[in-house]
C-alpha cells in the first residue's frame, strides 16, 4: 500500500516540479500481472498512480479503456478485490481510485458514497476521480472525502465555462484533471490548442494542474509541461502496452519492462517541457 | 407545452402568463446529472431550451409541434372499444391506438419534438441511440421530415434481430452505425451514443429515446409523450362519461408508460399499472451477470446509469446486469425516474408477465381484434387476460405500438413454445425469411 504520508499527498506530489500520473484499470488483464504493471509504473518515475476500477458502463472511456475494463472484469475484478489489490501493492507514491459513481453509491451496507470512502481510506488511496459525477451531484462524496481526509479530484472539460469552473473549484482538492480535448480517453497524435486555453482559464485557481486525455508520447507531455501544466495524466498509451502484453502473451516481466520504460519517457519529457518553461536563473542549475 | 402549459391541468403555467420552470429535476430521490463534466454545459443548454420553448411555447414552438405531430404525424390517435376483449373479460377495454401513430409506434412523439427542438436551439447534427430501432426509425424520420443530418447507433445484435427498421433509417437518409462492445444491445447503444455526444456536443443534440438519462431528458421526453394521456383522458371521458378504473401500459425504459399515465396522475381513483417484461425468469444470476427479464421497477434497485438515479438490475457490487427479454423495446436494466418514484410512492403498480403470455397477447390482439401489436405492447395484453378482473368496469390500455417489426422473432418463439392460441405456423419454418 501506499505510505505517502502528510496531510495532503496529492498536493505534496506536485511540489517538485511537474507530476507524471499515469492510470491503469486495476486486474486487467489479471490480479497478478496488474500488480506488476502498476508497480513498474512506479518504478518507472510515476508521482501518482491513478488505479481505474472496472465498472460496466464506462460512458466516458474510449475503445481501448473499455476493452481494459472487459478483460479486468472478466478475470474477476469487483469492488472488494479492487481494496485487496491496493493493499498488495508495493509502491511509495499516492493512489488515486478512478470509477463510476454507482460502484462507488453501492458499496457496503449502507447506500451512499460513505463505506467506500471509509474502506478506500483504510486501505491507502488518498483521492478519486469520478467522471460520470459532476458537481451538482458531488455533495454527498465530498462530505465522505472530508470525513476520512481524502481528496476529490474534478474534471474540467474543454466546454466548460467560468460559471461552471467556480461550482467545480468549490469541490475540489489535490489536483484538477483537465480534460485536453472532448470526446473520451484515448491516445492521440497531437495536444489541442484547447488545452492551452483550459490552462489559461486555470490560472488563477490554487491546485496543481494535471492534464489528460490523448497523451501519448514523452513529446507531448513536454509539450503540455511547457504550456504551464502541472502535470500530465496518460492512460491509453499505457493500456495499449497491456492489452499488446495481453494478446501477443507476452510474459508478464517483458510487459512490465516495456510499461516501466515508457513511463520513464513519459517523465523525462514532462521534465524537459518543464525546463523549456523555465530559462534556468543563473546559478540554480545544479 | 405541453403536458403543463399547453394542456395546462398540472400546473399553474397555464395561459396566464406564469413563467414554468424547468425545475432540478428530481423526482423524490431519483433523476438528477449524474454525466461527464464535457457534458454539463450541453446539458444546461438543453435545460434553457427545454424551459424556454417547451414549458413556455417561446418563439411558438409547441404550436409548431402540435401542428407538425398533426399534420406529420397523424394525431390525435384514436381511442377504440375493444368489443371482443371486452366481451371476453367482461370489461370495457378501450385501445389507445398509438399504433396508428406515423412509424408504427409512439416513438414519434419524442422523435419530433426533440429534433424540432434541436432546431430551434440551431444545432447541426443529431444522433439517437436504438434497442428495436422504432426510436431510430422515428429520429430518422423527423431528421428527414426537418431536413437534419442522423447518425443512429444500434447493437450488433438489435442490428441482427430488427432488419426492417435498420432499412427504414438508412432509406430515410440517417446513417446507423453498429455498436459491438458488451452485449451488442439498447445499453451499450446508449453508453456510446453519449460517447458521441462527450465528442461533438457543441454542435450536436442527442435525442433520447425514452423517459431516462440526465435532467431534462426525463421530463422533456414525458411532456412530449403526454400528448397520449391528454388525449386518452379526454377521450375516454367523452366516451363513457367518466374517468377509467384503470390505465395499463407496458414498461421498458417507461417513455409509452408515463405518456400514457401522466394526464392521469393526478385522478386517484385511476388505478396506473406498469407492465414490466418478466422475460423467462425474475431472478437474477450474479456469477453470469445476467437478469432474464427486463423488471427493473419490479425487482431492481436504486443506482445510479446513465446519467439517472433510478431502479436499476445489477448485481450487489454495483455492476449492471445484462436483461433480457422477448421484445427487445422492453430489454434495458434501468427505466425512468419518475416511474422509480411514482412506483415508491404507490402511485403505479409495477407488474410483468413473462415471455409466454407476451407472445399469448400478441396472438390473441391479432385474432381477436384485427391488431397485430408489438411484442413491447403484447406484455400489456399478456396481463390483461391474466389480470382482467382486477382492472374495474372500465380500463384504458395504451396500444404503443404495431407488431410488423416483430413477425420474424413473433414466428420464431411461437415455434419453440407450446402456444394455445397460436395459429399453425409450420408453414414458415421457424422464420419468414
Amino acid at each position: 500500500m501506499s505510505d505517502a504520508g502528510g496531510s495532503d499527498p496529492l498536493a505534496a506530489a506536485f511540489a517538485d516540479g511537474p507530476a507524471f500520473v499515469p492510470y491503469l484499470a486495476v486486474g486487467d488483464p489479471d490480479y497478478e500481472s496488474s500488480l506488476a504493471y502498476v508497480e513498474a509504473l512506479a518504478e518507472g518515475g510515476a508521482d501518482v498512480i491513478e488505479l481505474g476500477l472496472p465498472f460496466s458502463e464506462p460512458i466516458a472511456e474510449g475503445p481501448t479503456i473499455q476493452n481494459a475494463v472487459v478483460r479486468a472484469l472478466e478475470a474477476g475484478m469487483t469492488p472488494t478485490r479492487f481494496f485487496e489489490f491496493v493493499a498488495d501493492l508495493d509502491v511509495d507514491v499516492p493512489l488515486v481510485c478512478m470509477t463510476y459513481y454507482n460502484l462507488i453509491y453501492q458499496f457496503g451496507s449502507e447506500q451512499g458514497p460513505r463505506p467506500f470512502v471509509e474502506r478506500a481510506a483504510s486501505v491507502g488511496i488518498s483521492g478519486f476521480v469520478v467522471p460520470d459525477l459532476p458537481a451538482e451531484e458531488a455533495g454527498a462524496l465530498r462530505e465522505a472525502c472530508d470525513e476520512f481526509g481524502l481528496d476529490l479530484v474534478s474534471i474540467v472539460a474543454p466546454t466548460t465555462g467560468e460559471d461552471r469552473l467556480e461550482k467545480l473549484v468549490a469541490v475540489s482538492s489535490g489536483y484538477i484533471y483537465v480534460q485536453a480535448r472532448l470526446g473520451v480517453t484515448g491516445a492521440s497524435s497531437s495536444v489541442s490548442d484547447r488545452t492551452t486555453e483550459s490552462l489559461a482559464r486555470l490560472e488563477g485557481v490554487d491546485l496543481p494542474k494535471a492534464v489528460g486525455f490523448g497523451i501519448s508520447s514523452g513529446e507531448q507531455a513536454a509539450t503540455v509541461v511547457e504550456a504551464g501544466a502541472d502535470g500530465v495524466i496518460v492512460g491509453s498509451a499505457l493500456v495499449d502496452i497491456v492489452a499488446e502484453g495481453h494478446e501477443s502473451n507476452e510474459p508478464t516481466e517483458a510487459t512490465a519492462d516495456r510499461l516501466e520504460s515508457k513511463a520513464r519517457e513519459l517523465k523525462e519529457g514532462a521534465l524537459e517541457g518543464y525546463g523549456r518553461r523555465t530559462p534556468t536563473p543563473e546559478g540554480t542549475s545544479d | 407545452m405541453s403536458s403543463d402549459a399547453a394542456s395546462g391541468d398540472r400546473s399553474g403555467g397555464d395561459g396566464d402568463g406564469e413563467w414554468v420552470p424547468a425545475g432540478d429535476g428530481k423526482f423524490g430521490r431519483y433523476g438528477g446529472q449524474y454525466v461527464p463534466e464535457a457534458l454539463m454545459p450541453a446539458i444546461e443548454e438543453l435545460t434553457d431550451a427545454y424551459e424556454r420553448y417547451v414549458l413556455n411555447n417561446e418563439d411558438g414552438f409547441v404550436d409548431e409541434f402540435r401542428r407538425r405531430i398533426r399534420d406529420f404525424g397523424g394525431r390525435p390517435t384514436p381511442l377504440q372499444r375493444a368489443d371482443r376483449l371486452s366481451e371476453r373479460y367482461d370489461t370495457e377495454v378501450y385501445l389507445k391506438r398509438e399504433d396508428l401513430l406515423h412509424g408504427g409506434a409512439h416513438k414519434l412523439n419524442n422523435a419530433l419534438g426533440q429534433v424540432l427542438l434541436a432546431t430551434y436551439m440551431g444545432k447541426e447534427r443529431i444522433i439517437a441511440e436504438t434497442g428495436a430501432g422504432q426510436h431510430g426509425t422515428a429520429t430518422a424520420m423527423a431528421a428527414a421530415h426537418l431536413d437534419m443530418p442522423c447518425e443512429v447507433y444500434m447493437g450488433e445484435r438489435d442490428i441482427n434481430r430488427q432488419r426492417p427498421n435498420v432499412f427504414r433509417m438508412k432509406i430515410n437518409g440517417s446513417a446507423v452505425t453498429p455498436v459491438t462492445t458488451g452485449r451488442g444491445t439498447l445499453k451499450e447503444a446508449i453508453s456510446e451514443t453519449m460517447r458521441d455526444w462527450a465528442t461533438n456536443v457543441e454542435d450536436t443534440h442527442y435525442v433520447i429515446g425514452s423517459v431516462v438519462g440526465p435532467h431534462p431528458f426525463p421530463k422533456m421526453v414525458r411532456d412530449f409523450q403526454a400528448l397520449i394521456s391528454e388525449e386518452a383522458r379526454e377521450q375516454v371521458v367523452d366516451r363513457t362519461g367518466g374517468l377509467p378504473d384503470s390505465v395499463v401500459a407496458c414498461a421498458g425504459g417507461g417513455s409509452n408508460t408515463m405518456g400514457s399515465f401522466h394526464h392521469f396522475v393526478d385522478d386517484e381513483s385511476v388505478e396506473l399499472l406498469a407492465v414490466e417484461a418478466g422475460g423467462s425468469s425474475l431472478a437474477v444470476d450474479e456469477t453470469e451477470g445476467v437478469a432474464p427479464n427486463s423488471a427493473s421497477l419490479s425487482t431492481g434497485t436504486e443506482g445510479v446509469l446513465h446519467g439517472a438515479r433510478t431502479k436499476l438490475l445489477q448485481d450487489g457490487d454495483g455492476q449492471i446486469v445484462e436483461s433480457h427479454s422477448v421484445s427487445s423495446g422492453l430489454d434495458y436494466a434501468g427505466v425512468g425516474p419518475e416511474l422509480a418514484h411514482l412506483v415508491d410512492e404507490d402511485r403505479v403498480t409495477p407488474v410483468n408477465v413473462d415471455d409466454d403470455a407476451a407472445i399469448e397477447g400478441f396472438h390473441r390482439l391479432s385474432q381477436e381484434e384485427g391488431i397485430i401489436p408489438a411484442l413491447e405492447t403484447a406484455h400489456a395484453f399478456g396481463y390483461l387476460h391474466e389480470h382482467h378482473d382486477e382492472l374495474g368496469d372500465v380500463t384504458v390500455i395504451n396500444v404503443s405500438g404495431r407488431g410488423d417489426k416483430d413477425l420474424d422473432t413473433a414466428i420464431e418463439e411461437t415455434a419453440k413454445r407450446d402456444v394455445s392460441n397460436a395459429p399453425d405456423m409450420s408453414m414458415f419454418n421457424g422464420g419468414l425469411r
